[in-house]
């Protein structure tokens, strides 16, 4: 467990999510979600939950991302907030 | 509305925080989480069912009976995606004009309501959104394609010993079919892999899940109780309960492998399987 | 005021897990968009993993993959505390691909809403119902 890169990772998930949250735009939101998802795999690498972490980037770094775009694709990336 | 959410949010957090308080200090080995039940599964994995990996051997045989209905979610969740976005055959339109592509020579042909071509493996039927494919992403895909599918299988069969299993390893497999429906077109990815071809899947997987568990209950022994699968495998109890696991993660990755491209195709192209992403 | 420095940075993790919940229910209440409504139920469901996953920590231990050989006399003496706890792993790994299948059904669900609706903004879609 090395502290200072913890600390780093916890930090820009926070400005992750609160990007994928502003972003006005929907293709962006969900891109920033992945990137959000992946450092939550990275954290939980360095906690030691290996598993967890496989998982996370297979499934939320992955297919997450990749149904997010669909369905922006099928819907419109307009949003107001 | 912002203003009342705000309020429920604040008072919510501050509430976690007075909470977070009376945690125990983190990583400390003597919390209460790790200090009753944990202990005995780190502790007599090894010799009660002869798989390293705890996490593998929690998740499918001493919480098995949890892990099969999460299955069963997974494809519920599955067929939610198929009726909720697909429209059949009979009642989805034709469009009035369709475009064939001459695949020898590139040309496009458009084709007014009506007109018919003539039957030759030449033409292939394109959306009114396609664009040429892109030969280097096409080909680098059709390169990456097969090793993505072997490291799959791998994380599957290489579970017990490292990280990964059925969940891991299926979604490994269904993003390799997704992959191919993005680098080609979405009817490529449908050729190869039908959509009834894939309703199946999903059920197969879940029923090697519950054929395994019932296979124990016929063996006179609990539902999921590997170590009955003893007599079948020839091998002794403890083996057997550390194949019974590979069997049921095997089922796992059917069942993911094919709802993740379900639901992928169905999202991509909103039910309608012609024009997809 | 050191004190209160050492608990703020010992229980950092803990801190994030509040803060990431606090903004996926927010984003949950508040925003108009129902896509962004999605994104933000995604971001508490991290959250809560994120918790989980924070409670099995332990210092001084490794992975829950025991080490081991290969023969009849390979068995080492396994100590507890060598070992992460690997409960909440387990009970977050299955709720992580149960998430992504919820993901997809709500996905479904807004497609369908679009194209009855023709907007993903939630006022517009409320408007529209009051005027039929």
């Amino acid at each position: 467990m090395i502290w200072p890169i913890d600390l780093a990772i916890l930090t820009l998930v926070v400005v992750a999510a609160i990007g994928a949250l502003m972003v006005k735009d929907l293709l962006g939101a969900s891109v920033l979600f992945g990137a959000y998802s992946f450092m939550m795999c990275l954290l939980w690498s360095i906690m030691g939950a290996v598993d967890v972490a496989f998982t996370e980037a297979s499934v939320g770094a992955g297919v997450s991302t990749v149904f997010f775009v669909a369905a922006v694709f099928r819907t419109s990336r307009r949003t107001r907030d | 509305m912002k203003i009342i959410g705000l309020i429920i949010v604040v008072v919510t957090g501050a509430l976690l925080i007075y909470a977070a308080a009376d945690f125990p200090a983190w990583s400390d080995p003597a919390s209460p989480a790790s200090t009753y039940l944990s202990p005995h599964f780190i502790e007599k994995t090894m010799e009660e069912t002869s798989v390293p990996n705890i996490v593998t051997a929690v998740l499918a045989d001493y919480r098995g009976f949890d892990t099969m209905f999460e299955t069963t979610v997974i494809f519920s969740a599955g067929v939610v995606c198929f009726f909720l976005l697909r429209i059949s055959r009979r009642e989805e339109e034709e469009p009035e004009t369709r475009y064939y592509r001459h695949v020898l020579t590139g040309v496009t042909i458009q084709l007014k309501e009506g007109y018919k071509i003539p039957p030759s493996d030449d033409f292939e039927r394109i959306d009114a959104a396609w664009t040429p494919p892109d030969l280097i992403i096409k080909t680098g895909c059709r390169i990456l394609i097969p090793f993505v599918q072997l490291f799959a299988l791998y994380v599957i069969a290489h579970g017990h010993h490292s990280p990964g299993g059925g969940f891991q390893g299926g979604v490994i497999l269904g993003a390799s079919i997704i992959l191919l429906a993005i680098s080609h077109d979405l009817r490529t990815a449908v050729r190869r892999m039908s959509e009834k071809l894939m309703a199946i899947l999903c059920a197969v997987g879940v029923f090697i899940y519950a054929g395994t568990g019932a296979l124990c209950l016929l063996l006179k022994l609990n539902f999921l109780d590997y170590s009955a699968l003893a007599e079948v495998l020839h091998v002794d109890p403890i083996t057997a309960r550390s194949h019974g696991i590979l069997i049921v993660e095997i089922g796992v990755g059917i069942a993911v492998m094919a709802t993740m491209i379900w639901i992928y195709n169905n999202v991509s192209s909103a039910g309608r399987y012609r024009q997809g992403l | 005021m050191t004190d209160l420095i050492s608990t703020v940075i010992a229980k950092y993790n803990y801190w994030i897990y509040i803060t990431l919940m606090m903004i996926g229910l927010y984003a949950m209440i508040a925003k108009n968009n129902l896509v962004k409504k999605i994104v933000g139920m995604n971001i508490f469901q991290t959250a809560i993993i994120l918790f989980y996953v924070s409670i099995g920590v332990k210092k001084g231990a490794t992975i829950p993959i025991l080490e081991h050989g290969h023969g009849p006399d390979a068995h080492h003496v396994v100590h507890a505390v060598d070992y992460i706890n690997p409960l909440p792993h387990v009970l977050m790994l299955t709720a992580i691909v149960v998430g992504v299948a919820t993901l997809g059904v709500a996905l479904a669900l807004a497609i369908r809403i679009y194209n009855n609706y023709n907007t993903l903004e939630e006022d517009e879609i409320l408007a529209q119902i009051r005027e039929k």
